[in-house]
């Protein structure tokens, strides 16, 4: 009985859960309720997993409403395995928030900002799982404007945040406008807004101008919500001055709800066979992909403040993810769906360590790392285990991850594409080192004793680390989700 | 005790021993014990696998488990990994030794991290030896150079960070910018990366492409140094000398021309090389670096610089042998990679007493130290006839069988080019050896030796020669050990031979 009903308990849950934790007068109980409901929603998320790969794709109708005219939930491989990022990645972030954000947010403004991480959440899930393209935009801005507040909340720690928070607002905005156009147009041709509906009446309309301007104006406006080279101006800043639970949760998390909807759009309603598909891919996506890997990650050498060099990372990541994207290969969309949940893990892992350094420091410069090699001896070892997955190290999932995008260039004959793939996570080895070095091999300031973070902090962190090494030793279930997930996106038979 | 457990141990065995020295960090002596029993127990099970895998019956293989579909962490024996194994595992016994000599004599900090990553390092080059296909080969190469950079970096000074900056920057850009590409062109092409008699690539890559895979290859193995991907070597000098031992003679160099070599035989199969033809521009680069590193050894002064280049020409030996794409070749620079190794931790060892007994670097400051530290001069002059190759050392059957295949392959300037080097070997190794028996001190005999050591030790009356001032016992018995080994591979060069000829076996 309830198991037919997960889809709609998977967002309604949180969704109704954020109106209740405003009358929590704690941040305490108002952090209970919220991670009760986050393992419940990462326990749905995985029964929806197991459901998808034992029947296949689930479909739900909200009140009933039969698919074209009412909403649908639909679930596949794709969206249950970014779920189930969302959920996981929020459930291990939560104990990590209770301390962190103890300390980085007033005790006035505690309440509230559990009730807007839990819309955000609610929202990232939303969009993630909908079936209807509408109801996507409406979820997107559900996340984007809770995680306007919650950056802005960095404001206690450094005032900054409030810029960060209104630059990301304009910015998202601009974004999830371009959407809303896209998808508007797309209902003025179709009539319907249902994705599945959408993915069989645009073929049959064929080539048409205002269908090529909503394919544009979609694919710039996720473009900007998944911060795609040149449109990343709002993240390094969003990021560095969040406070360090949102720069984690975020940071593994929202990004890959819009690479998702990207790829959902892109894939299953225009199709491969749309007029502009395949140039829009190869002399588009993929030029900019490829400029992001190095420009993001050349910038990223060059910060001062470890934080807005990760968010560099990500956008070089985010880099990666697009070009597997770009192939059009079921390789290539294996390899940027394994990343999404690869990346997760190890930029998740790496943020909760530099938040452990900013926690006890009350910030995260190159300065700070001197000598903490001997100072939070736990959390730097976090750190180098997570930056050698960054790296694409063996036996981490970041190897997993280059290993897959290796081979999808190379089985695409794109052999120049390999080479540059491995040429800038080299460069990746410049920025992690330059933080190892440091905190390695320098001595620790004067006056710094000795002192770990709480174990609040470090076990989350090391929660992650062990996923890391984990699922990059045996990688055989994330490929064959992964690989189903591209599957069902290419619309092949497995 | 099944082949299988015996495989599993030889992994098992450095690894949990470098996780009992970083638990008995506490206690120095215990520590060291610790290490030396750890090595000394890898090198037993590495012999048990030996009679076994000269045994009738399949040879052993343990499978560990699958990464992603297809790609598979196992391992397996076959000669030349065989070979390998007892290297690494039994030369680490006396570099432990050594190091523990060394280490104290010198006050080095940080003693527990050196020794935990030592154990780490032998472990990953043991799991090099034994890899079964190129992708467990790939994940222990890239373990080892992680695990070696803190022991490179060792003193933390400027200079030290620098030289680990390159040696990290050159053996991982290698690997992954080159290496990397190459293994997942292989997988993309044959869909396969086992180590197969006869090669895997044959019929499934382009002919014209095969050599740029195999550039790919050969490049991407920094650890084998080949012009112009060598930087990292002599930069990697500034480390403590038991790792520089450990760098070139032990593991890290020997697994990259291990590497190179197990490449040629079972993912090309000379076979294959040697119909196409597509190794022949390797000859070349091989030969060049292998005189002009011999050159370059000629002009440095400073001691571990010098041996570091012959390190370099020295490799390129075991990559001309493979890229000579004969059985001659083949067999000559694998047993290269064995008479090498012994000959150049000697030449290592000595120059780590050097420094413990003297402190001096430099060549031309060594005047008269022959007579100082006979034991030391006599095992240096062995290792280097040994790296010259001339009887009675291990040596000489390398380059023996490595003419031979020169001969067998019709490159008849490969003889020449060998036979230029061993002039110039000479000439870079053995006038260190007449400096230190043939001239005398610049000032009164003892001049430039600590005072620790010269007090109470006035020379010996009438005798006219002064006394010895050894370095401790820990590095000088190590040194004379492997300098007896030097000789003692000579005599059972046969015996090396027939364990490797199965390789080549068709």
């Amino acid at each position: 009985m309830i198991a037919a009903h997960l889809p709609i308990l998977q967002v309604a849950v949180p969704l109704v859960a954020a109106p209740l934790s405003v009358f929590c007068r704690r941040g305490a109980t108002a952090w209970t309720l919220t991670f009760v409901v986050s393992i419940g929603a990462f326990l749905i998320s995985i029964a929806l997993l197991g459901q998808v790969l034992d029947q296949g794709v689930l479909s739900y109708q909200l009140g009933d409403w039969a698919a074209p005219w009412g909403i649908e939930y639909r679930v596949d491989a794709a969206n249950a395995m970014v779920l189930l990022i969302i959920s996981g990645i929020s459930t291990v972030v939560l104990p990590y928030a209770r301390v962190s954000i103890a300390h980085e947010v007033e005790a006035h403004n505690q309440t509230l900002f559990y009730t807007c991480y839990l819309l955000c959440l609610t929202g990232l899930l939303g969009m993630v799982i909908t079936g209807d393209a509408f109801n996507a935009f409406v979820f997107l801005e559900i996340a984007s404007l809770s995680t306007y507040v919650l950056v802005a909340m960095g404001a206690k720690r450094d005032r900054r945040a409030l810029t960060a928070a209104y630059t990301y607002l304009v910015m998202g905005t601009i974004g999830a406008t371009f959407f809303v156009i896209g998808v508007g147009l797309l209902y003025m041709m179709t009539g319907t807004l249902n994705m599945a509906d959408l993915a069989e009446r645009i073929p049959a309309i064929g080539a048409n101008r205002t269908l090529v301007v909503a394919f544009a104006f979609i694919v710039t406006g996720l473009g900007l919500k998944l911060a795609l080279f040149p449109m990343h101006l709002w993240l390094p800043n969003a990021y560095a001055f969040a406070p360090s639970a949102v720069t984690v949760f975020l940071a593994a998390t929202a990004t890959k709800a819009a690479v998702y909807l990207l790829l959902r759009f892109l894939f299953t309603i225009f199709g491969t066979s749309f007029p502009t598909f395949e140039p829009t891919l190869t002399y588009l996506l993929l030029p900019l992909a490829v400029i992001a890997m190095f420009a993001a990650s050349t910038v990223a050498i060059f910060q001062v403040d470890i934080k807005r060099m990760l968010a560099y990372s990500s956008i070089a990541q985010l880099g990666y993810m697009v070009l597997g994207m770009s192939f059009a290969t079921v390789t290539g969309l294996t390899a940027t769906i394994i990343h999404l949940f690869n990346h997760a893990l190890m930029k998740g892992a790496l943020f909760m360590a530099l938040g452990a350094v900013v926690m006890r420091f009350g910030d995260a410069t190159i300065d700070t790392m001197r000598g903490l090699g001997r100072v939070m001896p736990w959390t730097m070892a976090a750190f180098v285990a997570g930056g050698l997955s960054l790296i694409g190290m063996p036996l981490t999932v970041g190897f997993i991850s280059k290993w897959l995008l290796v081979t999808a260039a190379l089985e695409s004959g794109l052999w120049p594409i390999a080479v540059l793939v491995v040429a800038s996570s080299l460069l990746a080895v410049i920025y992690i080192w330059r933080v190892v070095e440091a905190a390695y091999f320098e001595p620790p300031p004067e006056g710094v004793t000795a002192g770990e973070a709480p174990p609040a902090l470090l076990i989350p962190t090391w929660i992650l680390i062990g996923a890391n090494i984990y699922f990059g030793i045996d990688a055989s279930l994330t490929t064959r989700v992964a690989g189903e997930a591209a599957r069902a996106l290419l619309k092949t038979a497995s | 005790m099944t082949a299988a457990t015996a495989l599993a141990l030889s992994l098992l065995i450095p690894f949990a021993g470098s996780i009992l020295i970083a638990l008995a960090a506490g206690n120095a002596n215990l520590r060291e014990a610790v290490t030396v029993t750890t090595a000394v127990l890898l090198f037993a099970d590495v012999l048990w696998l030996l009679s076994m895998a000269t045994a009738a019956g399949p040879a052993p293989a343990l499978m560990i488990g699958e990464i992603m579909p297809g790609l598979t962490l196992a391992l397996a024996i076959e000669p030349l990994g065989m070979m390998f194994g007892m290297i690494a595992s039994g030369l680490w016994i006396l570099n432990s030794i050594y190091s523990i000599g060394y280490m104290r004599a010198n006050l080095e900090h940080k003693q527990t991290r050196y020794y935990v990553c030592f154990a780490i390092a032998i472990g990953s080059a043991v799991g090099v030896a034994f890899a079964a296909n190129m992708f467990t080969l790939f994940i222990f190469y890239e373990i080892l150079t992680i695990s070696t950079y803190p022991l490179v970096a060792h003193k933390e000074t400027a200079e030290a960070r620098a030289g680990g900056r390159t040696y990290l920057g050159v053996l991982i850009g290698t690997s992954i910018g080159l290496q990397l590409v190459a293994i997942i062109w292989t997988w993309v092409a044959t869909g396969t990366l086992d180590f197969t008699k006869g090669g895997i690539i044959s019929g499934k890559v382009a002919e014209a492409m095969v050599p740029v895979l195999l550039a790919l290859y050969v490049f991407g193995i920094g650890k084998a140094a080949l012009m112009p991907f060598h930087r990292w070597l002599p930069a990697a000098m500034v480390a403590p000398t038991p790792v520089s031992a450990l760098l070139h003679a032990v593991a890290v160099v020997k697994a990259g021309v291990f590497t190179v070599m197990k490449v040629m035989v079972y993912i090309f199969g000379i076979d294959f090389l040697a119909a196409t033809g597509s190794s022949n521009w390797l000859i070349w680069v091989a030969a060049a670096t292998l005189l002009a590193a011999s050159i370059i050894a000629m002009t440095k002064d400073n001691l571990k610089a010098r041996l570091a280049y012959s390190t370099v020409s020295q490799l390129a030996y075991v990559t001309l042998g493979a890229a000579l794409a004969t059985s001659m070749g083949v067999l000559g620079g694998s047993m290269h990679i064995a008479m090498h190794a012994m000959g150049k931790i000697t030449l290592f060892f000595c120059a780590g007493a050097i420094y413990t007994a003297t402190h001096k670097t430099e060549i031309s400051d060594m005047d008269g130290l022959g007579r100082l530290m006979p034991f030391t001069y006599g095992a240096f002059l062995i290792g280097a006839l040994s790296v010259i190759g001339l009887p009675p050392m291990g040596g000489s059957w390398s380059k023996w069988y490595l003419m031979l295949g020169a001969a067998d392959a019709d490159q008849l300037v490969v003889i020449g080019v060998l036979m230029v080097s061993s002039l110039l070997n000479v000439a870079y190794l053995l006038p260190m050896v007449g400096r230190g028996f043939f001239t005398l001190a610049p000032d009164a005999p003892g001049h430039g030796v600590p005072q620790a050591q010269a007090a109470g030790a006035a020379p010996v009356p009438g005798s006219g020669r002064p006394p010895i001032r050894e370095a401790p016992l820990f590095c000088v018995v190590p040194l004379c050990l492997t300098a007896a080994g030097c000789i003692v591979l000579f005599i059972y060069g046969d015996a090396l031979y027939r364990l490797l000829e199965p390789m080549v076996r068709p």
